[in-house]
């Protein structure tokens, strides 16, 4: 073998921070190499430099042992190098082909896209690496994993044969994550290398060759993955032990924080995409849903924030009727909300960190009034939170796209935990963060629930979501498929009934104590 | 002291390379750059001239805050030009009616000024919450409405000699001298001497002092200045963080029409009625002195007196045969492109220079990492 990526000495500062600090990293060709770290340790910047999206300060970047230098990432792409984005970048309206064609059509005489050749380059290029897409599907009706596919797809039709990942499972359920390793092996046999990043630990060591880990900006420790285990690279991660999500014994009060009946939300085509649910939120009480994305669990969180409208039922929120409040009175009244996308719901990216503090919650205390803002009281508010959860950055001054992702994350955790909200709709919490500050993280969700907090927790890592939760359902196109306790089912189990291969009885609605019949009883 | 040298780097950049572009210009067209120069300064070395360019920076001022306030949240008012037309014609008409003391007559013309140019902007933003009706497409249409529709016929309608239809009648009565912006040469004579030939510095400079100021503080004090920059930076996450988006474009665009309905006022003062040929352009105008000034209050203020400066000197270009007027049209281009080059420039110098400066402080503080 031979290396075919040879970072030296890779220096990248940015205001405030050194992302990246005389960092090398060598990946052989035709492996897989998890490149791990804390959240801000600037493995995204080492690999948007290695794709030409930004350039190096210092250092140079070898390329199958030639020199390069790449001002953009059309110059990677050149290379072949290729990299998918932890947020795709994919047009909902075109076809699968269109959107790999997109950019690098092949041009007939006279300008017209030869679609004929691109569909034939396109399934030559799927089955060379054993990945099977339907090039005529609209992506708007893909699921999460298969989106991906398409983005890795996309990235190999323009000829890479070195594919970087940037947290590639943060949205994939474990099914997912599976279909995806065996893609990621199949790439490797067709011999191609793949340098990914990931925070989950077993992942990482079940797919990988090798492994580097950067801290603080440098290179920690670079190593063959055999005979490694999670703890020791958790131990040169953070130099903490790996935290698990149990929770403590239950806090669960017969006060009814959240109720939702019959609840059924539809789509602009009056398609209904969650349909008749009944559940119940105790103070004190977690309540998980599982469900791959795109069954509903969106919408339903929309309904209950106010961003969607309900069509048919009742929400209410400690007793009192929501269903048409505005947004904002329901904030008001103590709804706290992590969207599960950061960038497009939970941050304005060009502000800086102290007026996202505020966002949501502008009109409370200390952030402002009904027609004041305090800003004195807002940037105190945004120190707290930075120290209170961790989040790293030079100063609270600078603006939320400077911050890493889980960084990001964290900002928004703790403007929601820190509001004394009486409901958390938790999309995804620690999407993104590292393992140790998602110990945190777990930490201060617990104890709000400890403090009576009630909290909705939709979260694609199933332990997080088995670890966390007093209760768990499942939702399966729109509807409550599936109740059970999280002390008596595996993630697997989960998995199965996530997929529809269990399913259970519900048609009795929303019985407070788990129903718990066994998933393998049931399978159509 | 390097970071002051870095943010004026920007402006004095792009005065730089749009004197060097202008110069090449008028050299172009066969004048000498530098007597035009000349002229265009001497000229406005002059009290007078500096009274004409403030009554001139005044109505631009304005209507660089009403496109402001639209571009803040991503909507593009380009309906500035026939709300302040409407908005003065009404005003004027309305005036005219009443006999009032000063202190209730002026408020009234003003306020009437202020609600029908919010309301003409309104229209825009309802059809866009209602109809999804692109407000780009609605106010120029809107504008066209105004502007040779209503106005055209109202100001026919309004005249005070109905028997004669000629182009010097057209337009309201007359307002009486207690519905009138009083100048302030006084305010400004306190400082320099008196102003000759008749020129009379308008009192709405005072106004739109006020409205920059409300600006500044909407912006940075205000809850509803808070959300109007949300709802621009990031509408989805504003509209999770309870920030009504409908009720938000509505109120911005009314707000926008608001101060679109001052513009006409500096002119109604002089006047003293809607004239057969009112002053034109002045919205279209302020979208440039907004860019220019990237809608900061105090940046705008530059930028309009820098636009006043220009317009007020093609006259004594055309004068002197220095140049040609039209010159003023081209470099008022040349600065707005500059700028663009220039602050892009200094961006990432900025950003470049302040990390080699952290780099440097980090290096002596703590050799082992970047984190605090
Ligand atoms: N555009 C930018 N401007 C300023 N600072 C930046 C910028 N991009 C990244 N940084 C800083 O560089 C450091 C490294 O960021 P990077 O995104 O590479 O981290 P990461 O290892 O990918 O973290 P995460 O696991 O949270 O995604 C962080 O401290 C971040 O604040
Ligand atoms: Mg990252």
């Amino acid at each position: 073998m031979s290396a075919v990526i040879e970072l030296t000495g890779i220096t990248k500062r940015f205001p405030g921070v050194i992302a990246n600090d005389n960092v090398n990293l060598v990946v052989e060709r035709g492996e897989i190499h998890a490149i791990c770290g804390e959240n801000g340790a600037g493995k995204s910047t080492l690999m948007k430099i290695l794709y030409g999206m930004q350039q190096a300060d210092e250092g140079t970047m070898k390329v199958d042992g030639e020199v390069v230098a790449f001002n953009s990432p059309t110059d990677a792409i050149d290379a072949g190098i290729g990299m998918v984005h932890q947020h795709f970048m994919l047009a909902d309206q075109l076809t699968v082909l269109e959107n790999v064609v997109l950019g690098a059509e092949p041009v007939r005489a006279g300008g017209a896209i030869n679609f004929k050749e691109a569909k034939a380059h396109l399934s030559a290029v799927g089955a060379d690496y054993g990945l099977t897409i339907d090039p005529d599907d609209m992506v708007e009706t893909l699921e999460v994993g298969e989106r991906q596919r398409v983005e890795i797809i996309k990235v190999l039709y323009r000829g890479a044969q070195i594919l970087i990942l940037d947290e590639p499972t943060a949205v994939l359920v474990p099914q997912e994550v599976e279909a995806l390793f065996e893609n990621m092996r199949e790439l490797k046999a067709g011999g191609a290398t793949i340098l990914f990043i990931d925070h989950k630990l077993d992942e990482v060591l079940e797919i990988s060759d090798s492994i580097t880990i950067l801290r603080q900006g440098k290179t920690v420790a670079s190593m063959k993955n055999d005979g490694v285990t999670a703890s020791d690279l958790a131990e040169l991660m953070v130099g903490s032990e790996l935290p698990s999500p149990e929770t403590a014994e239950s806090t669960v009060t017969d006060h009814v924080a959240l109720s939702l009946r019959d609840v059924t939300v539809v789509d602009d085509d009056d398609r209904s995409v969650v349909e008749n649910i009944n559940l119940t939120i105790h103070k004190g009480e977690i309540l998980g849903i599982a469900g791959v994305e795109g069954n509903g669990q969106a919408e339903l969180v929309d309904a209950i924030i106010g961003t969607a409208s309900v069509s048919k039922g009742v929400v209410e929120l400690l007793g009192t009727d929501i269903t048409s409040m505005s947004v904002r009175k329901r904030r008001e009244s103590g709804i706290a909300y992590v969207p599960e996308d950061r960038h497009r719901e939970g941050l304005m990216l060009e502000a800086p960190l102290w007026e996202n503090a505020a966002l949501g919650h502008q009109t409370q205390k200390p952030y402002g009034s009904r027609w004041f803002m305090n800003r004195a009281g807002t940037r105190a508010q945004t120190e707290l939170i930075r120290e209170q959860f961790d989040v790293r950055t030079p100063n609270v001054d600078v603006s939320a796209h400077a911050l890493s992702g889980g960084n990001q994350q964290k900002l928004i955790i703790g403007r929601e935990l820190t509001s004394a909200p009486s409901l958390l709709l938790a999309a995804h919490p620690t999407r993104g963060i590292d393992v140790g500050a998602q110990a945190a993280v777990w930490e201060q969700i617990r104890n709000a629930r400890k403090a009576g907090l009630a909290t909705l927790l939709i979260s694609a890592d199933l332990d997080e979501l088995i670890g966390l939760s007093d209760t768990i359902v499942v939702m399966l196109r729109g509807r409550m498929v599936a109740r059970l306790s999280p002390s008596e089912v595996t993630p697997r189990d989960l998995g199965a009934y996530m997929t529809g291969a269990a399913t259970q009885d519900t048609s009795s609605p929303d019985t407070s104590s788990p129903d718990t019949s066994s998933p393998d009883t049931a399978g159509r | 002291m390097r970071k002051i040298l870095l943010a004026a780097a920007a402006p004095v950049g792009a005065f730089i390379l749009t004197l060097i572009i202008s110069s090449i210009t008028l050299w172009a067209f066969g004048s000498n750059p530098f007597s035009a120069y000349g002229d265009m300064l001497g000229h406005a070395a002059k009290l007078e001239t500096q009274v004409d360019i403030l009554n001139r920076a005044t109505p631009l001022y304005l209507s660089a805050v009403a496109a402001a306030i639209g571009f803040r949240m991503n909507l593009f008012n380009i309906g500035v030009e026939g709300q302040y037309l409407f908005a003065y014609l009404i005003a004027a008409q309305v005036g005219s009616m009443f006999a009032l003391p000063q202190l209730l007559h002026i408020p009234l013309i003003m306020i009437t000024a202020m609600a029908v140019g919010g309301a003409y902007a309104g229209i825009a933003g309802v059809l866009k919450v209602t109809r999804g009706v692109n407000e780009v497409i609605s106010t120029i249409m809107l504008n066209a409405i105004a502007i040779s529709g209503v106005i055209a016929w109202l100001q026919q309608s309004w005249q005070s000699d109905q028997d004669q239809f000629t182009s010097t009648t057209l337009g309201t009565d007359p307002i009486d001298d207690s519905g009138l912006f009083p100048d302030i040469n006084g305010l400004l004579e306190i400082f320099t001497r008196d102003i000759a030939q008749g020129k009379q510095l308008t009192g709405l400079l005072l106004v739109a002092v006020a409205v920059g100021l409300g600006y500044h503080f909407l912006l940075t004090r205000m809850r509803f200045g808070f959300d109007l920059r949300a709802s621009g930076l990031n509408p989805f996450a504003a509209r999770a963080g309870g920030i009504p988006p409908k009720r938000m474009v509505v109120a911005a665009m009314f707000l926008s029409g608001a101060i679109a309905g001052l513009i006409g006022m500096v002119e109604l003062a002089d006047t003293a009625k809607f004239p057969p040929d009112p002053i034109k352009g002045l919205g279209f105008a302020g979208i440039a002195v907004a860019l220019l000034g990237r809608n900061n209050p105090f940046a705008m203020v530059l930028s309009a007196l820098l636009f006043a400066f220009l317009d007020v000197s093609a006259g004594i270009l055309q004068n002197t045969q220095a140049a040609t007027k039209e010159i003023v049209n081209i470099m008022q281009g040349i600065v707005l492109l500059a700028a663009v080059i220039a602050y892009g420039v200094s961006k990432r110098v900025q950003e470049r220079e302040e990390a080699r400066f952290t780099a440097e402080a980090l290096a002596e503080i703590d050799p082992i990492g970047a984190d605090s």
